[in-house]
């Protein structure tokens, strides 16, 4: 019976075994990495038509969260004011200053403000702020002091495994429902004891919170 | 050797770029989808934006139907006097919570219309505990929230109805609040007030 395969072979079975091997170690570093540094940008801010400063407007002037991001409570998306929000302040404060430029033509043009998306939710995953909200999770929680910020950026990664740190045990992270809005909350030394407490009162569901449905429907 | 060998390499080369090619595979086609998210822009929709505004005489599902009064405030064309909700001290409390966030920056805390924003040079408007405003109707206040008044713009955007109501109710309690005489308390709450004060003093 004639030798189908060359003794060469022998090395290329090796290497490809050898070279296999490598590449699927390489591929499971790879891809936690680019999934955790790509899709992510924290403490980077992002650059935006007007240089906005929730600092100012927050910490200085005492405007509530939900002066602008009206629905938050109500609603899946916490949404970005409309000009017309602007101006309610606007059309009689800084009149025709050019860090402003981009709200007065939104203004005459009757065309939206068009903001740079800081929080860009994968399209699988689906996310509600009033269902949060409602349960105690803070605003600083996920989005950090943005009362303190003078730009916009990230203060969390928003990875999978991120959102399963909460997901696995809310007590950790839960808050009073009349806490959620508190930009300078500091969780209790027996933040355990209060957040199974919460979990209870607030009837979390905490079976359904690790399923795949709950976020990927 | 060494020309035994490079054919090696170069299937080697050939394994990694098939894995290369399965890679090339990986897209963000799951991640952005052919959906518009809301705020999102879109050349198709009116005002490019993905978040559409509802058209004009859409009836509203909330609280309140399509009764003309618990959304304009008016009655025949004149401002009702009348709560067409429910006065609870639930209805106040929230009252108090959406006035603080929507109205105080201008208004004030108490309503006498020294809020930050008038502090950093919008327009004074006039104080809640002026007579004119004293005798003003609660469908009065509610037609300023919803409508706008003076340089102020409407919120009908930003506050629904039913919450418009509770701060219309807020404010007249907050006028009733600051000419209030202690006479006027219910006992209980006079009491615990005078065991304050009477602390207070002894603190001192």
């Amino acid at each position: 019976m004639p030798q189908y395969f060359p003794p060469n072979v022998n090395a290329f079975v090796r290497w490809s075994i050898l070279g296999g091997g490598a590449f699927l170690v390489a591929l499971l570093i790879a891809l936690p990495i680019y999934a955790r540094t790509v899709n992510n940008a924290v403490g980077v801010p992002v650059e935006q038509p007007i240089a906005f400063a929730h600092n100012l407007h927050v910490t200085q002037l005492g405007i509530d969260c939900r002066y602008c991001h009206s629905t938050v409570e109500v609603a899946a998306s916490a949404n970005v004011p409309s000009s017309h929000v602007c101006m309610t302040c606007h059309s009689q404060i800084r009149l025709g200053a050019p860090q402003l430029e981009a709200l007065w033509l939104s203004w005459e043009q009757d065309l939206p403000i068009r903001w740079n998306r800081v929080h860009d939710m994968p399209g699988f995953a689906y996310f509600d702020h009033s269902a949060h909200l409602t349960n105690g999770v803070g605003c600083s929680t996920c989005h950090g002091r943005v009362d303190q910020m003078a730009g916009m950026w990230k203060t969390e990664p928003m990875t999978m495994g991120w959102c399963m740190e909460c997901h696995r045990a809310p007590e950790r992270f839960l808050r009073p429902r009349s806490e959620v809005f508190n930009m300078a909350y500091q969780p209790p030394s027996d933040q355990l004891t209060l957040g199974r407490e919460l979990v209870v009162a607030y009837d979390v569901n905490t079976n359904k919170l690790i399923q795949c449905s709950t976020c990927h429907r | 050797m060494r020309a035994k060998r490079a054919p090696v390499l170069l299937r080697l080369a050939a394994v990694v770029a098939a894995g290369g090619l399965l890679l090339a595979g990986c897209g963000r086609n799951m991640a952005e989808q052919p959906r518009v998210e809301p705020l999102q822009e879109s050349s198709l929709l009116p005002g490019r934006s993905g978040s559409l505004t509802p058209p004009e005489g859409t009836v509203s599902r909330q609280r309140g139907g399509i009764d003309p009064v618990f959304f304009t405030g008016q009655r025949d064309g004149a401002l009702v006097t009348e709560l067409p909700v429910e006065l609870t001290l639930g209805l106040l409390q929230r009252g108090q919570e959406r006035y603080d966030i929507y109205c105080a920056a201008c208004h004030g805390y108490v309503g006498d219309g020294d809020g930050m924003i008038v502090r950093r040079g919008f327009p004074r408007p006039a104080s809640f505990h002026e007579q004119r405003l004293q005798d003003a109707s609660v469908g009065y206040i509610f037609n300023a929230a919803t409508n706008g008044f003076g340089r102020m713009f409407a919120y009908a955007d930003r506050v629904p109805a039913e919450d418009r109501w509770a701060i219309a109710a807020y404010v007249k309690a907050l006028q009733l609040s600051q000419h209030a005489h202690a006479d006027d308390l219910p006992a209980e709450v006079r009491r615990s007030l005078e065991l304050e004060r009477s602390a207070e003093r002894a603190s001192r």
